[in-house]
């Protein structure tokens, strides 16, 4: 019997976060991409969830490194002798 | 006579230049660590001593690196060892008992209630970028954001992030999956007030 054949967006929910995370088995994975073939919501919400990480993913990385700390940390290494 | 000499100093000239190449492949990581470790901590100034801590400890102990091994990874261990010492265990306490978790579509739900219609892809980074991702990181506990952290930022697998951490793979998933929904909750506060 289908995992969706009770409140298929329900279900839903529960497996987009493994779904995005290729964490579901085959069987699940198709199920999944079949009810979002189906279901205008679910799609929006599956691409809002890839643009979410996206955002946090870019946003994280404008973090720069201060000038000068490249320096410091190399002033760090061992003299040679 | 000479023989034993000229061996050892064979063998100081071989090691000086594995620690050479050691540093070097360290001190090119530094950009990509400092990403990881920005978000660790609650200030750059923070996140600067961290990495001068890090890189202190790693050219001290490169020996214990092994040659071929991931050592964006090995780097990131000891910062977040040096991390928990510098004092968080003091704050875990009352931060694990606050924690405010919604559902997975939190966010979404509250965006389109705001918008009162179905969102598209530019109007959610619109949305999200009138919030700072750096606060709201901020605001979601240690535990959880040191996982989130190495994984969605710092594209860590959870086998790696499990072993910088030191924690079984099953905490690297749960800690995340709660990780993003307090991350969702913190920007929903943020950008629909």
């Amino acid at each position: 019997m289908s995992r969706f054949a009770f409140g298929p967006c329900e279900q839903c929910e529960e497996m987009m976060q493994p779904y995005l995370d290729r964490d579901l088995d085959d069987d699940q994975r198709r199920e999944a991409e079949a009810h979002l073939d189906g279901c205008a919501d679910c799609r929006r919400r599956y691409r809002f969830e890839v643009s979410l990480r996206r955002y946090v993913r870019t946003a994280a990385a404008e973090q720069q490194m201060p000038p000068g700390l490249k320096e410091r940390l190399s002033a760090l290494r061992t003299p040679l002798h | 006579m000479s023989e034993p000499t000229q061996a050892e100093a064979r063998r100081i000239a071989e090691e000086a230049r594995d620690r050479i190449r050691f540093e070097e492949e360290a001190l090119d990581l530094s950009d990509q660590v400092f990403r990881v470790a920005r978000h660790l901590v609650g200030s750059r100034e923070e996140a600067e001593d961290l990495m001068q801590e890090t890189y202190a400890r790693a050219f001290r102990s490169w020996r214990s690196y092994t040659p071929g091994t991931n050592l964006r990874a090995w780097l990131l261990r000891i910062l977040t060892n040096l991390n928990i010492d510098r004092g968080r265990r003091q704050q875990r306490a009352p931060q694990m008992t606050s924690i405010d978790e919604r559902g997975d579509y939190y966010l979404y739900d509250k965006l389109e209630a705001a918008d009162g219609k179905p969102l598209d892809e530019e109007r959610v980074i619109e949305r999200l970028s009138q919030g700072s991702i750096v606060d709201a990181l901020a605001h979601v506990p240690h535990d959880f954001r040191d996982v989130l952290v190495l994984v969605d930022i710092g594209e860590f697998s959870y086998a790696d992030t499990a072993q910088i951490l030191d924690i079984p793979i099953g905490t690297v998933m749960s800690r995340l999956h709660r990780a993003r929904r307090i991350l969702k909750g913190e920007l929903a506060e943020e950008v629909v007030p």
